[in-house]
């Protein structure tokens, strides 16, 4: 053990795989003086990496998932540390057997092998499985157990051999010092004070208690995970290695099989939730096993046996193997299930590395070392990232209510669209009782209640019979009506009424803003005031940050509104490039404002009706905003669209909003106004019109030029990612995002199917595609276009065959569908002149 | 041949142990709950001699409703049935414990059931009473052996042995009997996935029992100060091997 150093640029506070890992991949981006502190004993401190399970399926429906896990992989076959056993998951239900080929259609993909195998198939890999009770399953050759322990000490090791590295066990973390909102030192049990530029939280299960010294929060729940294990198991008596046979896993009981040595452990996610707050976990001198490893509640496993020996009757089912160890193991979930990383929205130079498996431990900290470093990640994070979540999302009540929600949700089949029944209207627009009586179906998004479709307007479906599309598997119609086909029709033949309250809003105010704007977006933002600009922001090496409008409101103040989804991350963004010099205020305006779209083309009909400022074409031209009186009202009209229809945002104070709303809906009751819901406004109008989202289309790994998004000119002034920018707009584009049409969507089978999106996009004869910088291309988002009457999917694909009318096809439910190249490029299959938005 | 094995449902330390705040029991937020080693031994040997012998065993504990946990770990690992005389949520005393488990036995007796042996603890890991087994021998008039390692059973008499220093005593009892047992006696074997099921599906006799005035009543707990452990890193990698071979040779393990 090293002495305690008084600095350090980064201290490491956990010594689990991943604090090791990052003090590794810290030490190799060049960091030099690391400390690393742990309250318990190396190399096993007690936090969940000493009793995990330590197997690895590296295939996900997350691109994200699978390649942090892909990464990881990599990395411990290079330390040595993994054996491939292969992984088979069986299924006992056709539901199941369907989901495989999801799996296997997402494992194409991310580039990872998968076999689909019958019964009999099975029984040759794992000649105990008893096949009666299964009716099929899917082989992951790549799929194999590390250990875990052992990486991380070498990883350790590598550090301190670079001289960067200084290690503290049995060290407990006291205090974090926290200055201007910036961290500054760590305290310890022992007395010490280390001054540091960056604290990296990496306690696992400790994390949030550890992130409250300092006044942070990480949103993740101390969960329970049971496992136990039995054996001797005689058929793994001359197994000379660890694991012989490949891990099986019992998807539609929760449960996994994996050999160890000469027992058989047995893991479950099916039983009930049981969380364990972060006071609540006893310390390492009052813990009987480990801080982690929690005395073994029987009765909550009982069912599990039974499905277990029902599968492995012969090892399981043997009067001679016991159960030698049980526990009640503990893991972190977080409110989505996904990790926390990286900076604290809170406390700058504060860390979260947090809630991570051991199958992707190490490239999360090879994430966050790039992030802490160099400002960009190899991979794309942005849905990991800890600023995504709200203040009300942090809450302990929130965390808690997710985490046992999600637990069962581990080897569920999870729907893209499935919706939490947790902690649900804790955001609700002003408009939400007039919606709820109109019959709205409310889907979830960070808390806010927004309409996916309305109940009220099913008698559209008459009206617009044989233009609404059909689903009939229950999959695909799962989460989805026709009405918003129907919603979308009479959107596009009258006028749509839209709630937006969802939206984040922030207000850039002060004599530096029009610099400070400029720095940060693509677009030159240096326009007259009353203009609104759409523009991408980006990262420093050039991929999309964010994709945002900004209105111009005064010579010195601008308002920048973003999607919701995100809104907390880009927040963190222009909070972190404000001026130290005071020059520029940020106000977090979400809260005072709700947004209305008034969209169609009797858009202006309806708004005329109650407004008497000039709303003609020449007097309010696309792309700008004014103040108007609505009614009683003074709101901020924006006539922008991200429907391609004439109409405004309509930006109402929060408790005139439902006032607004009323106005809106009576006076366009004669103009056949419809209320629209998300599924419109999110997915069938932006699909037709080939409008972008971030988080599908837009994301860090892709730039502005394969997006189709960059400018005729790039502005003079400087901005974030301009150099990277200006290299991408000096060579070829390496793919190019496309709207393609699926061409027929009648299975095998007879019935239907639709990608529903991520799904392969492969060339005729079924053979992935990838880019020159090896990307896949996969379906970036899908739905029907009904003022077309196509299907419709988007997708980067390499430049040659970005070609119009190249046939290509979808992988879909392990069956392939011919799709064409509609827009090669940015373009829309409707309207492409936007005619109708400058109406 | 019928047994009967009684066990205590306690906690199961293995780290720091924390009292409550009045000081009159342990802590248990932290821990999980099972039988003493001596108990599992006791329920080992139950098996075992119906196993060899043919017959039945019986596990019996006065505790609280949760203690069929431990009825049912018991009859996991091959006991037949359990009965669970319920204590409420309050610790008894050895007076009443052993008379509780005496009017159990007394019961089977009436039934026709009349137990061969009645296997305990030497004594429970908690309260460390040492005498519940002498108690229950004297009320049912059975003859006792406490602390046995070593146990068999013939033709209506045990044979038990225990250590006495370093000699081994030898006691041949008439059964039945009452035998209290010693962590050693056996290797307790671990509960199959089958015994944890078939457990599971039993049903646990229920029986009441009277709490008498004990003559021993806990007033307060207190922890002895630790021994003072301390751990000396012998140093890492091929540099500890010296250091490591001079502790071996000081602790026996080497020649000198």
């Amino acid at each position: 053990m090293s002495e305690v150093p008084s600095r350090a640029d980064v201290v490491i506070v956990g010594a689990g795989i991943v604090g090791n890992s990052l003090a590794y991949h810290l030490a190799r981006l060049g960091k030099t003086r690391i400390l690393l502190i742990d309250k318990g004993p190396l190399p096993n401190p007690g936090g969940s990496t000493g009793h995990a399970s330590n197997f690895i399926f590296p295939v996900e429906h997350s691109k994200m998932m699978t390649r942090f896990t892909q990464d990881a992989v990599d990395q411990y076959k290079a330390l040595g540390v993994f054996t491939q056993s292969g992984g088979i998951e069986v299924a006992r239900t056709e539901e199941r057997l369907q989901e495989f080929k999801r799996r296997a259609v997402s494992a194409k993909a991310w580039g990872e092998e998968a076999y689909h195998l019958s019964p009999a198939e099975v029984k040759g890999y794992v000649p105990y499985i008893n096949e009666d009770v299964i009716i099929g399953g899917i082989y992951f050759p790549a799929v194999g157990v590390v250990d875990s322990l052992r990486a991380g000490t070498l990883m350790r090791e590598e550090a301190q051999r670079m001289g960067a590295l200084s290690v503290l066990g049995g060290t407990e973390i006291a205090g974090i010092d926290v200055e201007g909102g910036r961290v500054t030192a760590v305290r310890t049990d022992g007395g010490d004070r280390i001054e540091a530029e960056m604290v990296a939280i990496c306690c696992g299960v400790w994390s949030p208690k550890v992130a409250r010294m300092a006044g942070a929060t990480i949103p993740l729940y101390p969960t329970v995970h049971q496992m136990i294990s039995v054996g001797p198991i005689a058929r793994f008596a001359d197994t000379a290695g660890e694991i012989e046979f490949p891990i099986v896993r019992d998807m539609d009981t929760g449960m996994y099989e994996r050999q160890h040595g000469g027992d058989m452990e047995v893991g479950s996610y099916a039983h009930r939730p049981i969380v364990i707050a972060p006071e609540d976990i006893p310390s390492i001198e009052e813990a009987v096993l480990s801080p982690t490893e929690l005395p073994f509640t029987q009765e909550d496993f009982d069912p599990q046996m039974r499905d277990a020996l029902e599968l492995m009757p012969e090892i399981l089912g043997d009067e001679r193997a016991g159960v030698r160890h049980a526990i009640n193991g503990l893991i972190s979930l977080t409110p989505d299930g996904l990790p926390a990383i990286g900076e604290t929205p809170e406390v700058r130079g504060l860390w979260s590395v947090a809630a991570s498996w051991i199958k992707e431990a190490p490239s999360i900290a090879r994430t966050a070392a790039e992030w802490m470093v160099a400002g960009v990640t190899d991979i794309d994070v942005h849905e990991a990232d800890i600023a995504r979540f709200y203040p009300h999302q942090r809450t302990v009540s929130h965390v808690r209510a997710r985490a046992e929600e999600g637990f069962n949700k581990t080897y569920a089949i999870v729907h893209p669209l499935e919706q939490f029944e947790s902690v649900r209207s804790v955001r609700r627009s002003p408009m939400y009782s007039r919606e709820e009586a109109l019959g709205a179906e409310f889907f979830e998004t960070v808390g806010w209640e927004r309409p996916q479709w309305y109940g009220s307007n099913a008698p559209l479906l008459e009206e617009y019979a044989g233009r609404v599309s059909s689903r009939p598997a229950e999959w695909d119609a799962r989460w989805w009506s026709p009405i918003i086909d129907a919603e979308h029709l009479a959107m596009r033949d009258r006028v749509g009424i839209v709630d937006l309250s969802s939206f984040a809003v922030f207000d850039v105010r002060g004599p530096g803003a029009l610099s400070y704007i400029q720095h940060l977006a693509l677009a030159q933002m240096d326009v007259g005031v009353g203009r609104v600009v759409y523009t991408p922001l980006l990262d420093v090496a050039g991929g999309f940050k964010a994709d945002l409008t900004i209105m111009r409101m005064a010579s010195d103040e601008f308002r920048v509104v973003t999607g919701g989804g995100l809104g907390m991350v880009d927040k963190k963004w222009f909070v972190d490039h404000l001026p130290g010099d005071g020059s520029v205020t940020l106000f977090d305006a979400t809260s005072a404002w709700c947004t209305i779209g008034v969209w169609g083309p009797r858009a202006r009909d309806l708004v005329g009706k109650l407004t008497d400022a000039d709303i003609s074409a020449q007097a309010f031209k696309y792309g700008t905003c004014k103040w108007i009186e609505l009614g009683d009202i003074p709101v901020l009209a924006s006539r922008i669209s991200y429907v391609g229809e004439l109409g405004w945002e309509l930006y109402v104070p929060m408790d005139e909003g439902a006032h607004a709303w009323d106005l809106l809906f009576e006076a366009g009751q004669p103009l056949g106004a419809v209320p629209v819901g998300m599924g419109v406004y999110a997915t069938t109008a932006r699909i037709e019109k080939g409008y972008r989202a971030y988080g599908n289309e837009l994301t860090p790994e892709y730039d502005p030029v394969e997006a189709g998004l960059h400018r005729r000119v790039v502005k003079k002034e400087d901005f974030v990612g301009k150099r990277a920018h200006l290299v991408q707009r000096s060579l070829p584009p390496a793919a190019i995002l496309c709207t393609l049409s699926v061409d027929t969507s009648v299975s095998k089978g007879g019935v239907p199917r639709f990608p529903l999106g991520k799904e392969v996009i492969v060339t005729p004869d079924g053979d992935p595609i990838s880019d020159r910088k090896g990307r896949p291309s996969y379906v970036t988002s899908a739905g029907f276009a009904p003022s077309v009457g196509q299907y419709l999917v988007m997708s980067y694909l390499p430049p040659e065959l970005a070609v119009k009318d190249m046939r290509l096809a979808v992988e879909c439910m392990g069956e392939r569908y011919p799709v064409t190249v509609v827009v090669a490029g940015n373009g829309a299959v409707f309207d492409p002149e936007n005619e109708r938005m400058r109406a | 041949m019928r047994v009967m094995v009684c066990i205590k449902r306690v906690p199961l330390v293995g780290g720091k142990v924390v009292l409550s705040p009045d000081g009159k029991e342990v802590d248990t937020k932290f821990l999980g709950f099972g039988i003493s080693p001596h108990e599992e031994c006791a329920v080992e040997e139950a098996v075992r001699l119906v196993e060899r012998n043919g017959g039945s065993s019986t596990v019996v504990t006065l505790g609280p409703q949760s203690a069929v946990e431990q009825l049912q770990f018991a009859m996991s690992l091959g006991i037949d049935e359990a009965i669970l005389i319920d204590s409420g949520d309050e610790e008894w005393g050895p007076m009443s414990t052993a008379a509780a488990l005496a009017s159990a036995v007394s019961e089977k007796v009436a039934e026709g059931a009349a137990p061969d042996l009645l296997l305990l603890g030497n004594e429970a890991p908690d309260s460390g009473d040492y005498q519940v087994g002498i108690r229950v021998a004297t009320a049912l008039g059975w003859p006792c052996v406490t602390g046995v390692k070593e146990l068999d059973v013939s033709d209506g008499t045990a044979v038990a042995r225990r250590e006495h220093g370093s000699e081994m005593e030898m006691f041949s009892v008439s059964l039945p009997a009452v035998v209290t047992v010693k962590e050693g006696l056996n290797l307790p074997r671990y509960p199959s996935l089958p015994g944890r099921l078939r457990a599971k599906g039993k049903k646990i006799d229920q029986m009441k029992a009277e709490r008498m005035a004990e003559g021993l009543t806990t007033l307060q707990l207190r922890l002895p100060a630790e021994d003072g452990r301390e751990t000396e890193l012998l140093g890492t990698g091929v540099d500890a091997v010296p250091r490591l071979i001079e502790v071996l040779r000081e602790t026996g393990v080497l020649a000198r």
